[in-house]
C-alpha cells in the first residue's frame, strides 16, 4: 500500500515533514499540551492519575460535559452561545426521574421523552435566538434561570432515586465481555485495537485521495509516526481500562458522539455551512444559506445533548437533585475555547473541543488527588481558561 | 480680497496610489466654495488633509487658514481654529438625545460635573439657529435624516465654527429638506460664514456657490468664479470627466438575442425608513449575450435595487415582477433567486462576498454545495478539483486552494467571488462595481472575463460607478438617479458628459 501511495505522490507538491509540523502546529499543540498536563500530574500524583480505576472514573466524570462541548462547539461556532445546558441538564435528570420513578415509566420511553424535551427547550430558545434576533447570551441566561427553577419546583426541592437498574448501567455499566477474561477484558482491548487500526486506514486512506486529486497532503513518514503514536496511545489507555472494568458503556456513546459530529462539520454541507454563517452571515445568506433556520437547528440539537448529559449524569449519581448541572455550562464553554473556538463564530474543531474538555478534566482530578482545594483549584483553572486563549489569539495575530 | 484658507501643492499618497497631486484651493471669506468631481476625484481626501484628519506631514503642501500657515496634527486642531466639517455619513449616537450629542466631547461642566442648565439653554439657542423646533431632550433616532443634518450643523455651530465643511449634505436628503437646508445655508452665508459644501448636484451648485472648483483624478482642473453670470452646468461636467480613454478593454463582438430577464415596476422603501421608497417603480430587461450597464452615483439606489432583486437582501414592502424568458418567477429568497439563475457579486467583497478565515475551496464552493455533495457529504476531492479548475481558469494568483482568503489581495479575493457564483452556473449575472479597489493588470482579467461570459450566451447587468468602464464595456446602459431610470442609451451614442447630463438633470426637474 505504500509503494502504492507513493508512487501517486507527485514530486512537486511533497512537503517536509518539519515544515508541515510548523503548518500545523496550532492543531496539534492543543493534543500536545493535553498529553505534557497528563504526564505532570502522572508525575505529580506518582502514577495514581493513570491507574485503571482512576482513569475509569475520568472519563465517567467527563462525558456529560464532552457530550455537551459537543453541541456548544456547534452553537459557537454559528456564532453564539448557550448559558442554559447546566441548567436543562439538571431539569432533565428531574424529569426522568419523576417518569422512571414516580410514574414507573419503563426506561426506553422515558429516555425517549427527556431527549424530546430537551429539544423542544432548545427549539424555543432557539426559536426567539434565530427567528426574533434576540442576543443567544440574554435568552439563554433566562433559559438557565427558568429551568433551573423548573429542576426544583419538579423535584419539590428534593432528590429522587433510585432508578432502575437497567437505566443505571448507561453510566455505571461496561460493555460485556463473552470472553470472560477476569484480570483482562479482552474485548474492551479488542474494540481498542479495532478503533485504532481503523484510525490508521482512515488517514492513509484520506491522504491517498488527496493525493488522488493532486493536493498537498501530509509526508508519509511523519504521517505514519503521528498515527503509530495516535493508535500505541489509544490502545494503551484501552488496556489499562480492560485490566479494570472494561470500558464504560457511556465512553462507546461519547466515542461514537465524537466520530459523528467531528464527521458531521469537516464533511457534511450542514456542517460547511455552520461555519460559513459564524464566519460571515451576511456572505452566508447572499450564497442562499438559510441562516436563520441553521441557528435554529443548532440550539435544537444542543437541548437534545443538553438533555442526554443529563441523563448520564442523573443516571452516574442515581439519583436526581436540584442542584445537579450547577456551573456545568462553564465548564462546557471553557472546554470549547481551550479548543481553540473562537468568540466571535466560524472557527473551531470537534476534537479541540473533546480535548479541551479534558484540559479541564484531567486538571480537576489531577488537583483533587494532589488535595489543592476547591479554591486554588478554581484559580489554576481560570488563569489556564485565559492564558490558553491569549497563547491562542496570539499566534493568530504574530 | 484675501482667501480665509489657502490649500497650496496639496499631495497626498497612499501606499500604490496618488490620492492628490498638487492640488490648489483657495476659499474667500464669507463666501460658499462648491467642491465638484466623480466619485473619487478626492474630495474627501482634500477635506480629510484639511481637517486634521491625515495629520501634517503625511501630505506635502502648506495649509494657510487665516493668514497663517497651519500644522494641523487631529481634527482637534483645526476644530480650535474653528473649521467644522459634517461628514455624509451622519456621526450622531442615535440613543443619545439631541443637547448630548452636540455638546458630545465638548461637554459644558462646571467643576467637571455636565451643567445641565447651560447645556438645555445653548442647544435651544442653536436649535433656533438652525431652524428646528424639537426639544433638546429628543433622541436622535426620532428625527428624520434631514433634521439629523441639521443637528450635525447646529453642533458645528456649537464650535464656533468660521468654516463650515458640508460633505454631499443634500445626498440622503428629500427635495423640501435640501431645499430648507440650502435656504440655511444662504443665511449663514448672510451673517458672514464661511462654508465649502461638496456637492454632485449642479442645480444646487448654481443656486448657492460663489465659486467652484473641480477635482479629477486627484488634481485640481478648474476653479470658476460664478459673479453675475449663471455657472454654465456643461463646462462643469465636461471638466469633471474629460479624460482620456485609453484601451484598456478587451475588444468583444457582442451577438445579442433574445430578452431573458426582465424587471417590472419593481418598488422597494427603504429597509431602516420604511415610508421612505427607494426603487421607485423600475422598470428594465436584458438580452442574452448582452452586457447592461447601470450608471448612476453613490447613493442612487443601484446596489439596493439589485439586491432588492436578489432573494429581497434589501428594503421592505417590494413589489414588481421578475420575469425570465418571459415566465414569472418566484425570487422572493436568494436560494430561489440562485436557482433561477441569478447571481450577484457584491460590491462589498469582505461584507458580503467571503467567509473570510476560510479556505479559498470553501467559499468556492459555498453558493452550490449540492454542486460537490451527495446526501449532504461534501466530496472533497470534487470541491477540490472544482476550486483548482476556478484558480487555473480566472487566474487565481495563490499558491493553493486550501489558503484562506483573508490573505489574498483585493483583486484575486474578487476573483474568488466570482468564481463562487461561476460554479452556481448563473444565466444572469449582476456585478456590482466588480473593479473597485483593484489593480489594472486585474481589472483586465476581469473585463476579459466578463467579454468570455457574453459570449457564452450569459446576461450580464454591470452596475459601475466608473464611467469609462461603462463605456468600454457595455452595450447598452441605464442611468439610474435617486431610485429611478432617468435615461437608456445604447454604448455608440453613449458619452459620460451624456450620462453625467442625464444625472444632473434628473436633480434639478
Amino acid at each position: 500500500m505504500n509503494s502504492i501511495v507513493e508512487a501517486m505522490a507527485p514530486a512537486a507538491e511533497r512537503v517536509s515533514a518539519s515544515g508541515f509540523i510548523k503548518k500545523n502546529l496550532r492543531e496539534y499543540g492543543m493534543l500536545l499540551s493535553l498529553v505534557v498536563i497528563m504526564a505532570f500530574f502522572e508525575y505529580m500524583t506518582d502514577g495514581t492519575l493513570m491507574q485503571p480505576l482512576n482513569l475509569t472514573n475520568l472519563l465517567l466524570q467527563n462525558s456529560y460535559i464532552v457530550i455537551m462541548a459537543l453541541g456548544m462547539l456547534l452553537v459557537i461556532v454559528a456564532g453564539h452561545i448557550d448559558l442554559s445546558v447546566g441548567s436543562v441538564a439538571g431539569f432533565i435528570g428531574g424529569l426522568a426521574a419523576v417518569l422512571m420513578v414516580e410514574y414507573q415509566w419503563h426506561y426506553l420511553p422515558a429516555t425517549a421523552a427527556c431527549l424530546m424535551a430537551g429539544a423542544v427547550i432548545g427549539a424555543v430558545q432557539g426559536y426567539f435566538i434565530a427567528f426574533h434576533r434576540i442576543p443567544a447570551f440574554i435568552v439563554t441566561l433566562g433559559g438557565m434561570l427558568v429551568f433551573r427553577g423548573l429542576a426544583l419546583w419538579l423535584l419539590h426541592g428534593q432528590s429522587i432515586g433510585p432508578f432502575p437498574r437497567e437505566f443505571q448501567l448507561l453510566s455505571s455499566g461496561f460493555i460485556p465481555d463473552p470472553f470472560g477474561g477476569e484480570g483482562l477484558r479482552v474485548t474492551s482491548l479488542l474494540l481498542g485495537i479495532l478503533v485504532a487500526c481503523g484510525f490508521f486506514y482512515m488517514s492513509l486512506k484520506e491522504r491517498a485521495n488527496k493525493l488522488q486529486y493532486g493536493a498537498a497532503a501530509e509526508p508519509l513518514g511523519f504521517l505514519i509516526g503521528k498515527n503509530v503514536a495516535f493508535a500505541a496511545a489509544i490502545i494503551y489507555l484501552c488496556y489499562l481500562l480492560a485490566s479494570y472494568k472494561g470500558m464504560p458503556n457511556v465512553m462507546v456513546i461519547m466515542f461514537a458522539l465524537m466520530l459523528f459530529y467531528d464527521f458531521i462539520t469537516n464533511r457534511t454541507t450542514i456542517g460547511r455551512r455552520i461555519y460559513a454563517l459564524g464566519g460571515n452571515e451576511k456572505a452566508a445568506r447572499l450564497s442562499g444559506i438559510k441562516t436563520d433556520r441553521l441557528s435554529f437547528y443548532t440550539f435544537v440539537n444542543m437541548g437534545v445533548l443538553a438533555a442526554l448529559a443529563g441523563l448520564v449524569f442523573a443516571a452516574r449519581l442515581n439519583t436526581a437533585t436540584p442542584k445537579a448541572g450547577v456551573g456545568f455550562e462553564l465548564d462546557v464553554i471553557a472546554a470549547c475555547f481551550i479548543g481553540g473556538a473562537s468568540a466571535t463564530g466560524g472557527v473551531g474543531k470537534v476534537m479541540g473541543a473533546v480535548i479541551g474538555a479534558f484540559v479541564m478534566g484531567v486538571m480537576n482530578n489531577g488537583m483533587s488527588i494532589l488535595g489543592i482545594g476547591i479554591d486554588w483549584q478554581q484559580v489554576i483553572k481560570g488563569v489556564v481558561l485565559v492564558a490558553a486563549v491569549f497563547v491562542d489569539v496570539y499566534n493568530k495575530n504574530k | 480680497m484675501d482667501a480665509i484658507l489657502e490649500m497650496k501643492g496639496i499631495t497626498k499618497r497612499f501606499p500604490g496610489v496618488v490620492a492628490l497631486k498638487d492640488v490648489n484651493l483657495a476659499v474667500r471669506p464669507g463666501e460658499i466654495h462648491a467642491i465638484c468631481g466623480e466619485n473619487g476625484a478626492g474630495k474627501s481626501t482634500l477635506m480629510k488633509v484639511l481637517s486634521g484628519v491625515y495629520p501634517h506631514g503625511t501630505y506635502e503642501g502648506d495649509v494657510h487658514f487665516e493668514g497663517r500657515e497651519q500644522r494641523f496634527d487631529s481634527i482637534r486642531d483645526s476644530e480650535e481654529l474653528g473649521i467644522a466639517i459634517i461628514h455624509q455619513e451622519l456621526a450622531l449616537v442615535p440613543l443619545m438625545s439631541i443637547a448630548e450629542n452636540i455638546f458630545l466631547g465638548n461637554e459644558l461642566t462646571r467643576t467637571g460635573v455636565i451643567d445641565d442648565e447651560a447645556t438645555h439653554r445653548r442647544t435651544v439657542e442653536l436649535l433656533k439657529k438652525v431652524g428646528l423646533s424639537e426639544s433638546p431632550e429628543e433622541l436622535i433616532t426620532n428625527l428624520g435624516v434631514g433634521k439629523q443634518q441639521l443637528v450635525e450643523i447646529a453642533k458645528a455651530l456649537a464650535k464656533k465654527c468660521k468654516l463650515l465643511i458640508l460633505d454631499e449634505p443634500t445626498a440622503s436628503l428629500n427635495e423640501n429638506d435640501s431645499q430648507a437646508l440650502l435656504d440655511l445655508l444662504l443665511e449663514f452665508k448672510s451673517q458672514g460664514m464661511t462654508m465649502i459644501m461638496i456637492s454632485h448636484k449642479l442645480n444646487e451648485i448654481s443656486r448657492i456657490a460663489d465659486s467652484v472648483t473641480v477635482l479629477r483624478d486627484g488634481a485640481t482642473v478648474t476653479t470658476m468664479d460664478c459673479g453675475d453670470s449663471p455657472i454654465n452646468e456643461d463646462e462643469i461636467i465636461r471638466h469633471m470627466v474629460g479624460r482620456e480613454m485609453a484601451d484598456r478593454y478587451p475588444h468583444r463582438e457582442p451577438q445579442i438575442g433574445e430578452t431573458v430577464f426582465e424587471v417590472r415596476d419593481w418598488t422597494v422603501f427603504h429597509e431602516q425608513h420604511a415610508d421612505r421608497k427607494f426603487i421607485k417603480g423600475v422598470n428594465f430587461h436584458v438580452r442574452q449575450g448582452e452586457i447592461l450597464g447601470i450608471a448612476g452615483l453613490m447613493g442612487s439606489g443601484r446596489t439596493e435595487l439589485a439586491m432588492s432583486l436578489f432573494g429581497r437582501s434589501y428594503g421592505r414592502h417590494i413589489s414588481g415582477q421578475v420575469l425570465l424568458r418571459g415566465q414569472e418567477v418566484d425570487v422572493s429568497t436568494v436560494e430561489k433567486a440562485v436557482n433561477h439563475g441569478i447571481a450577484y457579486v457584491t460590491e462589498d467583497r469582505k461584507g458580503y462576498g467571503l467567509v473570510l478565515e476560510n479556505e479559498i475551496k470553501h467559499n468556492v464552493s459555498l453558493a452550490n454545495l449540492p454542486g460537490v455533495s451527495r446526501l449532504g457529504v461534501i466530496n472533497e476531492g470534487r470541491e477540490y478539483s472544482v476550486a483548482k479548475d476556478y484558480q487555473r481558469k480566472i487566474n487565481i494568483r495563490c499558491p493553493d486552494v486550501f489558503q484562506h482568503v483573508g490573505n489574498l489581495s483585493g483583486g484575486n479575493q474578487q476573483k474568488v467571488v466570482l468564481s463562487k457564483w461561476l460554479f452556481a452556473g448563473p444565466e444572469v449575472l449582476i456585478l456590482d462595481e466588480p473593479t473597485r479597489g483593484i489593480d489594472v493588470g486585474a481589472k483586465y482579467e476581469i473585463y476579459c472575463l466578463m467579454a468570455e461570459l457574453a459570449r457564452e450566451g450569459k446576461c450580464i447587468i454591470l452596475i459601475s460607478s466608473e464611467m469609462p468602464e461603462l463605456l468600454g464595456m457595455v452595450d447598452r446602459l441605464y442611468v439610474m438617479n435617486e431610485g429611478v431610470f432617468v435615461a437608456e442609451m445604447d454604448v455608440a451614442e453613449a458619452s459620460q458628459e451624456k450620462i453625467m447630463r442625464a444625472i444632473v438633470k434628473a436633480g434639478k426637474d
